[in-house]
């Protein structure tokens, strides 16, 4: 770590220990101080964590993936890992396995007939590394939003009311329980007219709700899907989510005949109920 | 009612009550105590009160559920000493699944396990069920049938939201590589 100040034909000590062996020479394209080791390898969250970490630290895009030296290097992260008896997880082994069979088949020549056709093998890799970094983005927002109990607290008033109350029971008579039950149907009637929604609506949530809605009845009919208290923008979100969840294979858009109603339902009922 | 009188009204209703109310709620609340007034007037009424606790240590916020009153934001790390708890810090691993099912919902745990290349803790899918942020909505109709994870309002609240178009938008999940298009680039092959 000293090495300016220690004299020049020192044996420097040894930086750590690599399978018994020290390592004095700091590895050129590994360089972290030793003491730090421990603690950036425990806070890897997983190896899509560390080969992103791997990539973005020669300043590489995720689609150049040199898979060659990333190899090369996450290997060595896992031999480290295992020489400082962290616990190391099935699922690094499982990379390094995937990483080891992506670079045999880049070393295999190809039969130029093919080679248009064929995808390349670090194809599947690079989305998966795409899709975790743009997570990870995800992730830090959550953690910057301000959240109860760390950044704001609920601010409640303690009252005794409740005690006040329950101490003068009034007597109901049955006439006026009829009258609550008329009221509360009335209200019923009222909050069903008055559904207005002025907030940004998000397809992904509608998708959620849609599904949640398709938990407890069997089948939906589309037109239900729709509120028009929501404006052409509500009709427009939950058209999308249908067409969302159509793709994901997660529901079914049924039409008896021509013209008729058409209902969704999930996937895997309407077979279930023709079959039966 | 006289507009001084529903403004101390809904003030004192939002202090008391033990979750957050929305505007539905409080009209119905009114009504039933006989008390008439119309959703525009407590939304504007709401509006008022918003703005003079504008400069306030306590603040009147708007979440998924409703309105409530919370401390300004920026006070957390010193009212947090008022408790023996420290507040919650949530792994990298908890809020990368977390994220996961916020912006990719509805998902399941083979789609988390997929991108994050790790097995999904139970630990973290209980803390998460436990705290009433993710709930199952359904099932994805493949072999096994799995859940299907969606988040709920208390999620909103919890990260001061009302709807989940407000989370900070990240770049839509890339497509299943089939073509070169998505394919990295042959020159970096050699090494």
């Amino acid at each position: 770590m000293d090495a300016k100040t220690a004299a020049p034909q020192q044996q420097s000590l040894p930086l750590g220990f690599v399978r018994g062996e020290p390592v004095i020479e700091k590895p050129e394209d590994l360089y972290i101080p030793p003491d730090a080791l421990e603690l950036i390898l425990e806070s890897f969250s997983g190896p899509m964590d560390l080969l992103l970490y791997l990539i973005r630290r020669q300043k590489l895009e995720i689609t150049e993936l040199p898979i060659l030296p990333i190899t090369k290097q996450y290997m060595q992260y896992v031999d480290m890992m295992k020489e400082l008896k962290l616990e190391l997880a099935a699922d690094y082994l499982v990379m390094a396995a995937m990483l080891a069979e992506i670079k045999s088949r880049m070393l295999l020549p190809r039969p130029p007939a093919e080679e248009d056709d064929e995808i390349d093998p670090r194809a599947e890799l690079v989305r998966r590394l795409q899709e975790y970094e743009a997570i990870r983005q995800g992730a830090g927002y959550l953690d910057e939003l301000p959240q109860a109990g760390r950044d704001h607290f609920v601010v409640h008033a303690e009252t005794d009311a409740k005690e006040f109350v329950q101490q003068q029971l009034p007597d109901i008579a049955l006439a006026e329980l009829a009258v609550a039950f008329a009221q509360a149907l009335a209200h019923a009637e009222l909050q069903h007219h008055h559904q207005v929604q002025r907030e940004k609506l998000s397809t992904r949530e509608r998708m959620s709700r849609i599904l949640d809605m398709l938990q407890n009845q069997q089948r939906l009919r589309f037109a239900d899907l729709f509120t028009a208290a929501e404006g052409k923008q509500g009709v427009v979100v939950s058209f999308l989510a249908v067409l969302e969840l159509v793709k994901e294979a997660l529901i079914d858009v049924v039409q008896v005949d021509a013209f008729s109603e058409i209902h969704i339902s999930t996937r895997g009922q309407v077979y279930a109920e023709t079959t039966a | 009612m006289q507009k001084q009188q529903l403004k101390q009204l809904l003030e004192a209703l939002l202090f008391v009550a033990e979750a957050p109310l929305s505007v539905a709620q409080l009209c119905d609340y009114l009504l039933e105590h006989g008390r008439d007034v119309s959703r525009k007037q407590v939304r504007e009424t709401i509006d008022e009160l918003q703005q003079d606790y504008q400069e306030r240590g306590v603040q009147l916020q708007r979440v998924a559920s409703g309105y409530r009153f919370q401390t300004r934001a920026e006070l957390g790390g010193i009212i947090a000493g008022l408790w023996q708890e420290k507040p919650p810090r949530y792994s990298q691993a908890l809020l990368e699944t977390l994220a996961l099912i916020a912006y990719r919902q509805p998902i399941t745990r083979g789609d988390i396990e997929e991108i994050r290349g790790v097995s999904v803790s139970s630990q973290i899918m209980k803390t998460l069920q436990e705290r009433g942020w993710v709930k199952v909505v359904g099932h994805r109709e493949v072999p096994g049938r799995p859940q299907l994870y969606a988040t709920t309002n208390e999620f909103l609240d919890y990260f001061n939201l009302t709807d989940l178009a407000e989370l900070p938008a990240i770049p839509e999940p890339p497509t299943k590589a089939t073509n070169a298009e998505t394919a990295p680039k042959e020159s970096e092959n050699a090494q």
